[in-house]
């Protein structure tokens, strides 16, 4: 009873939010000075040819008409027409969309592999030499321009010693595995190629490990703490006094508990790294909805910056709506209220 | 004993009144010694800011700040002359990024006060009114929580114009609502205080209370996260820069340099690599000093 409940009025929630969302990005992205029709008309237009473009993007109505009109399409699943190649945005963003997620997701796998380690070694070994390097590595890592941090990897990695690929998303030399998911590591995976799915590894491998490092502080950061305080408790005081093996109240007293944080904290993390998209994309060339924005946002294209934001929006209150029902599963403690 | 507090003049007089306060940034002050990596944190700082401040006095070519040319020394890698390097019209790179640490610096503070002024304002008011102000400023600020950021902003740069004043807008503009947020849930627990119900009993008007008993109490919160917030106001200034709606040339500026060095790669490494180990630099001081603040002003994580 009280999951449905719950999981009912938060889906409901959304549908504010996202209003709300599309009435100050359509605000914002419609006040602002600069004049779209004409950069996309090109400067040899005729004042006849830009009042025509104007008419058929339906941009000579009041903006409250324009605003009805453009969530009408919304509700459709019509997000709009590119102006600068009248590319139906919704179909963009399907195509561009994978390549982030798979990008997020691998940096997320990532994050959590190496923040977890080094937030035990640091609460373990406290005050002690793991301790300061976890520090100054979590501090290190979000003081790193990304996209300098992605620059200096390639031109050691890719460029100097020819490990990895410097950008791109895929061998151009090698067809793409069948198109199912538009995620080529699980593309791949599904018509059991492993050669193409390593290829897949290698070209996704730096852009991952930067996009994962702002993950790994805060996991590190944030996991530490929480288990410092479990560490305290007295079920933790009981079972060492029972003589369970360091090992055991480690893994199975301490860190249970101590994790339920850093999942909490893993919907923030998603979204902030689909926003963080924007510069791994852009210096790797990663075809996503990152450098979709870029491109966008120099050509004055608003509908595919609207539609984008909208999608973001809801995709990360989508994350965070599953992250906070994935409480209960793993914390059977809690309730929904 | 009145007469020798008067005899200490105002100065006495002010520490008298204020000696719990006093008290209370000494042990501050005291804790703040004692962790290694907010002095490190400080020095940095201190460091960056007499560079920003004192550069254009005592940098190697100062005319490269601008439009120059020499061509004969274009791209060349570190030498004594040009200790990081010249860049593609034989600029001194040394020269340039040590420029550029004013323009981030002046940037970021004035994104981080902008922003946090709009949030600490309207989390002021939503924490006090509470009703429906507060649900209408809250609700506004979920929203700009949910919105990415930088997409926005990049949005609203392009519109506007790239140049690097645009990019401080853009920025200020989108980066007020954790601040709100933050300020909101401080407000509603030291409403409830019994200092400030007495001061409400003494017939304190409403702008007292919160500018004078309520807002100080959040200042520590909202110096942390200043702290840690500036490094990342660089680290976006720079970004937009480097996508290329930022600072326009000639201005210096570090994300913009090192996007014009990334065309030069692999052979021209110290282009595009010093600026950023500058931006590094700065970032990691203030992070450092952010979480040093955290650990003094913040009870749950001083173990």
């Amino acid at each position: 009873m009280g999951l449905r409940y719950y999981l009912i009025r938060r889906l409901l929630l959304i549908i504010p939010v996202l209003i709300g969302l599309s009435i100050v990005t359509f605000v914002i992205s419609h006040l602002v000075p600069g004049d779209p029709v004409r950069l996309a008309a090109g400067p040899q237009a005729t004042a006849e040819q830009i009042h025509k473009l104007e008419e058929e993007f339906g941009l000579h109505k009041p903006l409250p008409v324009q605003y009805l009109n453009y969530m009408r399409g919304v509700l459709r699943g019509n997000l709009g027409t590119s102006m600068m190649n009248r590319h139906p945005v919704a179909i963009d963003l399907r195509r561009y969309f994978p390549a982030t997620f798979e990008l997020v997701v691998m940096s997320t796998i990532l994050g959590v592999l190496i923040g977890v380690p080094m937030a035990m070694a640091a609460a373990v070994y406290r005050d002690r030499w793991p301790d300061q390097v976890s520090r100054v590595v979590a501090l290190s890592s979000i003081s790193m321009p990304v996209f300098w941090l992605g620059m200096v990897l390639q031109l050691i990695l890719a460029m100097t010693l020819h490990l990895l690929p410097i950008s791109g998303r895929f061998d151009p030399r090698v067809p793409f595995p069948p198109n199912v998911t538009g995620m080529l590591l699980v593309d791949s995976l599904l018509a059991v190629d492993l050669h193409k799915f390593g290829i897949a590894l290698k070209y996704i491998a730096l852009p991952a490990f930067c996009q994962s490092l702002f993950g790994v502080a805060l996991i590190t950061r944030l996991l530490r703490a929480d288990i410092l305080e479990v560490m305290q408790r007295d079920f933790v005081i009981m079972a060492r006094a029972s003589g369970l093996p360091e090992r055991v109240v480690l893994f199975k007293y301490v860190l249970k508990n101590a994790l339920i944080a850093t999942v909490a904290m893993l919907g923030f993390l998603f979204g902030w790294q689909l926003t963080g998209s924007v510069m791994i994309e852009t210096v790797f060339d990663w075809p996503g909805v990152g450098l979709y924005a870029v491109k966008s946002a120099m050509a004055l294209d608003f509908q595919p910056i609207m539609g984008i934001t909208l999608f973001v929006g809801l995709v990360f209150t989508t994350v965070n709506l599953l992250v906070d029902v994935s409480y209960g599963v793993i914390d059977p403690r809690i309730r929904y209220g | 004993m009145t007469v020798s507090v008067e005899a200490r003049g105002w100065w006495g007089r002010w520490r008298a009144e204020n000696q719990g306060l006093i008290d209370e940034w000494r042990r501050s002050f005291y804790r703040f010694q004692q962790s290694r990596l907010s002095i490190v944190g400080v020095a940095i700082i201190v460091f960056l800011l007499i560079v920003a401040f004192t550069g254009r006095y005592w940098v190697p070519y100062p005319d490269d700040s601008g439009f120059t040319t020499h061509v004969e020394i274009r791209l060349q890698g570190p030498t004594l002359e040009n200790p990081f390097g010249t860049d593609e019209y034989g600029r001194d790179v040394f020269t340039r990024t040590v420029w550029a640490t004013q323009t981030s610096l002046i940037a970021g503070t004035v994104i981080v006060l902008v922003g946090g002024l709009i949030g600490i304002i309207l989390g002021g008011i939503a924490g006090y009114f509470g009703g429906l102000v507060n649900e209408v400023i809250m609700r506004l600020t979920d929203i700009m929580l949910t919105m990415p950021g930088i997409f926005l902003a990049l949005a609203i740069t392009a519109a506007l114009g790239p140049s690097i004043l645009h990019a401080m807008m853009a920025l200020s503009i989108t980066w007020w609502p954790g601040y709100c947020r933050l300020v909101q849930a401080q407000v509603l627990s030291i409403r409830e205080e019994d200092y400030v119900e007495a001061a409400r009993c003494i017939g304190a008007s409403r702008p007292r209370i919160i500018f004078s008993h309520i807002l100080p109490n959040c200042l520590s919160a909202i110096m942390v996260k200043a702290s840690m917030d500036f490094g990342f106001a660089v680290l976006s200034l720079a970004a937009l820069g480097f996508i290329g709606v930022g600072a326009q040339p000639p201005v210096p500026e570090w994300g913009a340099m090192i996007s014009k060095g990334r065309e030069f790669l692999p052979y021209h490494w110290s282009y595009s690599t010093f600026p950023g180990l500058a931006m590094f630099l700065t970032v990691f001081g203030f992070n450092v000093l952010g979480d040093g603040l955290r650990d003094i002003f913040d009870p749950r994580a001083r173990r």
